[in-house]
């Protein structure tokens, strides 16, 4: 078994916790991000609930807020504390998502471009949180007030000394109106523009969370808002220093380092984290295998590819070498993730052609051409024929690259075949392989709802079960094909798997001889019947 | 799984992650200040003096500058450091020299300073120097005050207002 890293033990463990008690569907570390983004829903509504009543001048935030959580604490006083606890369960998830793609390993690379810009995605979910805190205008409020103009004090952009304001109480109702703006429209437009950012190199992006995963959620934010509801602290009053506040850690954790350090300080810690942050997936640079070509001479533009790629790296354009098919597929180097998912779509990619010559697909993948996939398939079914007896059931292993590791698999009578996602196995090789004489086909990728490439296994189930071209042909016998999904950690199982299916190989292979022996005893019954019958008439000619 | 089992591990599970959520937005509780504390802020905004007079210049200085460059007066732009301190019952508390800011040390400074204070009857003094052809204090104040626990001094300096005020 190839060495994990503990980190990578420790999340995967929790993750099979989470398949535990949820399932694979409803894994809330499947669903970090539409999980965020169902919560960015709980808060925009809740937000523009608390709107209604909110009052944006500094005399009546404070008032206007009390008597949402007190009078109206059924409604107003729950949407508050719905908005706070669902800001705070972002901060969460997103910071969950950010340990799970370095824990596997999936911000190098083709993914730097959404791991650099969710840095300062991050940073925009904090500050407007943090105005957020503005506005309630208690002595939270004051405090974060103060210290937020410190920091910006410290930066030397701006002339004076925003924090005296503050003191001298030269806030007015105009900067508090300024505040709320900011809060409820400027920030707000400006993350769903660095969430489209960050979304924009993947492909038909999700961000509705699971449905049951939703209702939970919800239900356990509801719970959690009618036990503990949000409540704010005395009223903002610049004569007062309170000794204890009852900070919100999840948004204001750096204002409390402004007690033993600098503004400038605390700047160079935040900005140093966040460049060290978007320096990651350089440090080092991961290695990507060369990207996917296209050979237009095989391709007739019907844009497969481009609906399955995960990583809108395919583009359809109109057709440049004069043939009769109105487009052709372009493939973006800078985008490409060099998954194969569209050799595994392209509908040229099927081995039976050609048979006697060179394998040439639409589109393919310069280091494992489909060509040399066939070649291998040939090879281990003719290695597994000659090393294992009739008896044995001979099987052929396709294996994701990204998921467990498979190689321990190979024995006299099982072969097996590397690929970079299930998605890029051409339905009609798995056919191609049972035609061949392999009695089973075994493919191996990565945990359902968990694709290294996102959408691999979806297409894969999807083109199996009929319902995605290009289509399982009911030829190949289901029954000969076994799919199994797990991360590194479950190389037993896998080994146990594979046990399994060969003992229902062998089943099937006793039912069949059995039923063969059948025929023939009936065959050889009906034949003395026919043949005593001859005799009879024989003998009654006579 | 069965759904017997995995709905009250979902239910553990909700319960930890809103657990956690509550916990953290609002615990531990954060102490600005420890019991019987105060806390004095320091501030001001202020140019200081400039480091040497303006000179008229001779008709001589001025031929040799280009035409667009004559003015009768040269005023040297460099301003002066400001010198403070504060005492709280004879003992220093703060004691700073803001250099002036910009390339040419021509502008002015800014101060903004917490110091957490036990509460209780004081005496503060405290004294400015914004101008180094002047030895000594320029500007000084000093009072008794009784300060509350968890109170907000704020001792302010303005030039334009007659130099410090304590409130």
């Amino acid at each position: 078994m190839s060495f994990i890293n503990p980190v990578k033990r420790g999340y995967l463990a929790l993750e099979t916790w989470f398949n535990i008690s949820f399932g694979h569907q409803w894994n809330p570390l499947y669903n970090l991000g539409t999980l965020t983004f169902f919560f960015f829903w709980i808060i925009l509504i809740s937000g523009l609930y608390l709107f209604i009543f909110f009052d944006s001048t500094l005399m009546g935030a404070y008032s206007s807020v009390e008597y949402m959580t007190n009078e109206q604490w059924y409604a107003a006083g729950v949407m508050r504390s719905l908005h706070r606890y669902a800001s705070d369960a972002a901060i969460i998830t997103i910071l969950l998502h950010m340990f799970r793609e370095f824990a596997l390993d999936r911000y190098r690379g083709f993914r730097w471009f959404s791991w650099v810009t969710g840095v300062p995605t991050l940073w925009f979910v904090v500050t407007l949180g943090i105005t957020g805190y503005w506005l309630v205008w208690d002595e939270l409020a004051l405090y974060v007030a103060i210290l937020s103009s410190q920091l910006m004090d410290g930066l030397p952009l701006l002339p004076g000394t925003m924090s005296r304001n503050f003191l001298a109480e030269q806030i007015n109702d105009r900067f508090f109106t300024l505040m709320a703006f900011l809060h409820l429209l400027g920030q707000p437009v400006i993350l769903v523009f660095a969430l489209w950012f960050h979304v924009k190199r993947l492909s038909g992006v999700s961000i509705m969370a699971p449905r049951g995963l939703a209702i939970g959620t919800f239900v356990a934010l509801v719970i959690l808002s009618l036990i503990a509801p949000a409540v704010s602290h005395d009223p903002a009053d610049v004569t007062q220093t309170p000794a204890i506040l009852n900070i919100d850690w999840f948004y204001l954790n750096i204002y409390p380092l402004l007690d033993y350090w600098t503004a400038g300080q605390v700047w160079m810690l935040t900005i140093g984290i966040s460049v060290f942050l978007m320096l990651m997936p350089w440090l080092p640079k991961k290695k990507q295998d060369e990207v996917a070509r296209v050979f237009l001479d095989h391709c007739n533009g019907c844009e497969q590819c481009a609906k399955d790629c995960p990583f809108d790296a395919i583009t359809v354009q109109k057709r440049t070498d004069g043939a009769r098919w109105e487009n052709e597929v372009v493939v973006h180097d800078n985008l490409c993730a060099s998954c194969g998912i569209c050799v595994g779509s392209c509908p040229s990619s099927n081995p039976f052609r050609h048979s006697e010559q060179s394998l040439i697909t639409g589109i393919d993948m310069p280091n494992s051409p489909i060509n040399d996939v066939r070649d291998q398939v040939d090879a281990e079914i003719e290695r597994v024929n000659k090393s294992s007896s009739d008896s044995d059931n001979k099987i052929i292993v396709f294996g994701c690259d990204n998921a467990l590791d498979f190689k321990g698999l190979e024995s006299s009578n099982t072969g097996i075949i590397k690929y970079y996602c299930v998605g890029m196995i051409p339905p009609t090789m798995v056919e191609y392989a049972l035609k061949k004489g392999a009695d089973g086909v075994f493919i191996t990728g990565c945990r359902t709802g968990d694709c290294y490439f996102r959408h691999g296994n979806q297409w894969m189930d999807e083109r199996f079960d009929g319902d995605r071209k290009p289509i399982l042909r009911k030829r190949a016998e289901r029954a000969r094909i076994n799919v199994f999904r797990a991360v590194e950690t479950e190389c037993k199982e896998l080994k146990a798997e594979l046990d399994r299916f060969q003992q229902k190989l062998s089943s099937m292979q006793k039912e069949t001889e059995s039923v063969d022996s059948d025929l023939v005893e009936s065959d050889i019954v009906e034949s003395n019947i026919i043949e005593s019958d001859i005799v009879e008439n024989k003998n009654g000619e006579a | 799984m069965n759904k017997i089992i995995r709905y009250p591990l979902q239910i553990l599970n909700y319960s930890i992650f809103m657990g956690l959520v509550w916990y953290f937005s609002i615990l531990p509780p954060y102490h600005q200040l420890d019991e019987g504390e105060a806390l004095i802020t320091y501030t001001m905004s202020h140019v200081g003096k400039h480091v040497t007079e303006c000179k008229k210049m001779s008709y001589e200085e001025l031929m040799k500058l280009a035409p667009n460059m004559r003015k009768p007066m040269d005023c040297p732009r460099e301003r002066s450091p400001v010198v403070m301190e504060l005492k709280l019952d004879d003992e220093l508390i703060f004691s700073h020299t803001a250099q002036p800011l910009g390339l040419y040390k021509d502008q002015g400074i800014d101060i903004y300073q917490n110091i957490k204070v036990p509460a209780g009857t004081h005496h503060i003094q405290t004294w400015l120097n914004d101008d180094v052809k002047v030895e000594g204090p320029i500007y000084q104040h000093e009072q008794d005050i009784v300060i509350k626990p968890e109170q907000h001094l704020i001792i302010q300096f303005d030039s334009g207002k007659g130099g410090f005020t304590v409130k």
